[in-house]
């Protein structure tokens, strides 16, 4: 159970990026974060991990005060908390083994990680890994030399390697064509069998109502909706997007 | 707005250019003054005489020689002429020979010398040699100012007059001299010379560039804004560091350096030797116990346990190093004078065991340093977290209070080497009270859980003393450096060294600043600690623009070590100098001609390996 508590961020005292949310989400829920651009969904989603420090409330998870927790603690908080981006964020210049291998780092011993050293059987993960998102062939090949849609399933792997309990992922979609989102989306999906966490940041309607268990909407920094997915009609999807916008896809 | 007012702002407009061209004409005719520009001191022939030979000299390199062949034919005449008549000399086959028109003559007598049989077009020279009985302190006197040239079949004819002096009884001799190249040229001494300084200016730019890096590379972190800038403390963790890392810095440094002279007591021979073997049995029974003792147990044993076993293999370590660096030096002392290789590579073993030696005890300081910071930091943490309010601003009143006075002390101390103020027992005391005062407020004034943003007060602080030196000139720099470790190539490495740091330094950190947050962020999120971040997320992307950024440095080092020698830093810059200085242009002609060549090539070099990586 994942606690949101009268969350809220200011940017350089001016900017209100988020305003008093608050929401529970239990373990194992496909939770869709929706809003405009700019109406915060970024920010609470790095909130929930502190890459983004809150300037107000909590979050608690299974009892413990993430936004409390001392920078050691957090390190180990972060280990168990996946998150994949719109942008991938994968070390370009290094070969895809590598960039999954990363995502054990909160685990591994310091000084071996520093020489480039992971033991066996994060090595065999990660192959494991990568053969779940159908890349194994693709493990000594550079990042940049992958295609999009390769690029994030990459990222997921990464993700996976942390033996996660909540996914965050960042508009994983957004950078990609309809065919290849659908693609993330399931192994995002896929996840439920394991009882990890998502919280997805969402553009496309569509996509939250197939895959998503509920919907939060932010605008402005507030919560202007919770509930399940087909409960968004037109008159919600008005007060969540604006009078001016128009409903595609 | 009416005509008037129209015309009357033009007028103001047209006046305010003539002011403005006033302007202008004045600052250029004070500029033409004050560097004294001189159109007529190029036209004075005196001038243009010593420009013409400057300019002949350069087109002119002494690039090769020949072996010298020298050509002599003599014959005899006798001052004044007594009645006796010599005999022309007899003509040797194949050999040119002189005749005279008179072979006894009367001092002043104009007389005619006729060259036979020499090259054609040659240049011959008629020196008159006084008799003496002693051949080999002979007495060469010009007889004519100027050269002889031979005509098409290798004859002349010239007339010279004889001196009133250097009369004698016995027959002087005429002798012609011609000197002729024989054989292939060889490189000259001059190109010989450069040859051997260009090598030595390239190694100096090599080791100056390699010193460089290793202190760039972490200067270029703390310089670098998008890494430093979310490092922050809160007021109470940063006047704990404060604190406490002059001490540990001390520590670290005396720690380190008592263990360095243990290490070296071993390989000294006799008592010291078996006390120290005695002594270093200690960490290692100690090992062995922790080793075999069980696992597991509470946390704060294995916590206890993991940092005994760090520190025993710290000691080991050093210890073992200090013992081998001690070897080396023997070793090298010993090998340095054998020539050859041999000499060369026990140099190397000597300056490494050298610089192990030195270098222990600054690298104890830097441990020291960022442990206690780093130990310092939790433990505040841990009394922000569980102490009471009062209880974390009375200890962060007491921290600021140290920390002030500590500061202010050690600031004081390097003052006062410098400025020699007086007794540092005494000059201490009012900055480290008023320290402990000033900072005390500052605590008393503060929230102890503020914000601080402490990577940005390294940040500027790396920054500004990185701009400062960055300012100074290599040239320059070489000039003190050269006071502390003579004239030479060695004063030339520590300017450039130290120049390359901070200009590296500046140019590697903007390559930080460049870099995508992206990694960053995704590696932060897997629970990595700052360390790893780095190693993971931000030196990929650094490699290839510091590779690039080295070599560019390495080509304008090569640069500047040509011309570091004018400031006592070795090099070829120095021979250039000194043949400059010496009036030697041909011989300066070859050293530019060499500077050419190996800036360009290296120039080439560098910008063809740069577009193959980026």
């Amino acid at each position: 159970m994942l606690e949101i508590k009268n969350l809220s961020k200011i940017y350089d005292n001016t900017v209100l990026a988020l305003d008093d949310v608050s929401f529970e989400v239990p373990q194992g829920q496909f939770l869709a974060v929706v809003g405009l651009s700019g109406s915060g969904k970024s920010t609470l989603l790095r909130c929930i991990n502190r890459l983004i420090e809150p300037t107000g409330g909590q979050i608690i998870w299974d009892g413990v005060d993430v936004t409390a927790a001392l920078p050691e603690d957090l390190r180990r908080i972060r280990r168990r908390i996946g998150m994949i981006f719109q942008h991938f964020n994968l070390v370009q210049r290094s070969p895809v083994m590598t960039n999954v291998l990363s995502g054990r780092l909160g685990y591994t011993n310091p000084f071996w990680s520093l020489i480039n050293r992971f033991p066996k059987d994060d090595v065999a993960m990660a192959l494991r890994q990568l053969e779940r998102v159908g890349l194994e062939e693709k493990a000594y090949t550079r990042a940049d030399e992958l295609s999009g849609g390769q690029q994030q399933r990459v990222g997921i792997a990464r993700a996976l390697m942390q033996e996660p309990a909540i996914m965050l992922a960042d508009e994983p979609v957004a950078s990609l064509d309809p065919v290849l989102a659908h693609s993330i989306m399931q192994y995002l999906e896929k996840l439920k069998e394991e009882n990890i966490t998502v919280i997805c940041s969402l553009h496309f309607l569509d996509l939250v109502q197939r895959y998503a268990d509920r919907a939060v909407a932010l605008k402005d920094g507030k919560v202007v909706f919770d509930g399940h997915p087909s409960e968004i009609d037109d008159k919600r999807f008005e007060e969540i997007y604006g009078e001016e916008a128009q409903r595609i896809g | 707005m009416n005509e008037k007012e129209k015309s009357s702002s033009s007028i103001l407009r047209t006046l305010g250019k003539i002011a403005l061209i006033v302007a202008i004409v004045i600052v250029y005719a004070y500029g033409l003054q004050v560097t004294k520009v001189d159109l007529e001191k190029p036209q004075e022939g005196k001038r243009q005489q010593q420009l013409t030979n400057i300019l002949r000299g350069l087109a002119n390199p002494d690039l090769f020689e020949w072996k010298i062949d020298r050509v002599v034919a003599e014959a005899p005449v006798l001052i004044p002429c007594d009645g006796q008549t010599l005999a022309a000399p007899a003509p040797v086959e194949g050999q040119p020979t002189i005749t005279l028109s008179t072979y006894c003559a009367e001092p002043g007598e104009t007389i005619t010398v006729s060259g036979f049989g020499w090259a054609r077009n040659e240049d011959v020279f008629l020196f008159f040699i006084p008799y003496t009985a002693d051949k080999d302190n002979e007495v060469a006197l010009k007889l004519l100012d100027d050269r002889v040239v031979t005509d098409n079949q290798g004859n002349f004819t010239v007339e010279a007059e004889l001196k009133n002096d250097r009369l004698s009884d016995k027959p002087a001799t005429i002798r012609a001299v011609a000197n002729r190249k024989t054989g292939m040229p060889g490189p000259s001494e001059a190109l010989k010379q450069t040859w051997e300084k260009i090598i030595e200016t390239v190694f100096l730019a090599l080791i100056a560039t390699t010193f460089g890096i290793f202190l760039a590379v972490p200067f270029s972190f703390l310089a670098a804004r998008n890494l430093m800038i979310d490092v922050n403390s809160t007021f109470v963790k940063f006047m704990a560091s404060l604190a406490v890392v002059p001490i540990g810095g001390y520590l670290g440094y005396i720690i380190f350096k008592s263990l360095t002279d243990l290490g070296r007591s071993f390989t000294g021979g006799g008592e010291a030797s078996a006390s120290a073997l005695l002594w270093s049995v200690l960490p290692v029974l100690g090992f062995a116990v922790l080793k075999g003792s069980a696992d597991g147990g509470s946390k704060l044993f294995a916590t206890l346990r993991r940092v005994i076993i760090s520190a025993v293999i710290t000691v080991v370590v050093v210890l073992a190093l200090a013992a081998l660096a001690n070897v080396g030096r023997g070793t090298g002392t010993d090998l340095k004078i054998e020539t050859g290789l041999t000499g060369v590579i026990g140099n190397f073993i000597l300056i490494l065991s050298d610089a192990i030696l030195l270098g222990m005890p600054v690298l104890g300081f830097v441990i020291g340093f960022f442990l206690i910071s780093s130990m310092a930091g939790s433990v505040t943490e841990m009394v922000e977290d569980r102490a009471s309010e009062g209880v974390v601003r009375i200890v962060a009143i007491v921290l600021a209070a140290i920390a002030g006075m500590l500061w202010f002390g050690v600031i004081t101390a390097v003052l006062n080497w410098l400025y020699q103020f007086g007794d540092l027992r005494y000059v201490i005391i009012a900055p480290a009270v008023i320290g402990a005062v000033l900072l005390t407020g500052i605590a008393i004034a503060s929230n102890p859980h503020r914000i601080i943003p402490t990577g940005m007060f390294i940040y500027y602080i790396v920054r500004t003393i990185m701009n400062i030196f960055r300012s100074i000139e290599p040239l320059v720099m070489v000039v003190a450096f050269a006071v502390w470790v003579g004239i030479g190539p060695f004063a030339g490495v520590m300017a450039l060294g130290l120049h390359t740091i901070v200009a590296l330094g500046k140019l590697y950190s903007e390559q930080v600043e460049n870099i995508a947050v992206g990694p960053i962020e995704a590696v932060t999120a897997t629970g990595a600690n700052r360390l790893q971040m780095i190693i993971y997320a931000v030196m990929p992307q650094i490699v290839p623009p510091y590779i690039a950024f080295t070599l560019y440095r390495w080509d304008i080092n090569v640069r500047m070590s040509t011309i570091i020698g004018f400031g006592g830093g070795g090099g070829i810059g120095f021979l250039l100098s000194q043949n400059i200085n010496l009036l030697k242009y041909r011989q300066a002609s070859v050293n530019m001609i060499a500077i050419a060549i190996v800036v360009a090539s290296l120039d080439y070099l560098s910008a063809k390996v740069r577009e193959k990586i980026t």
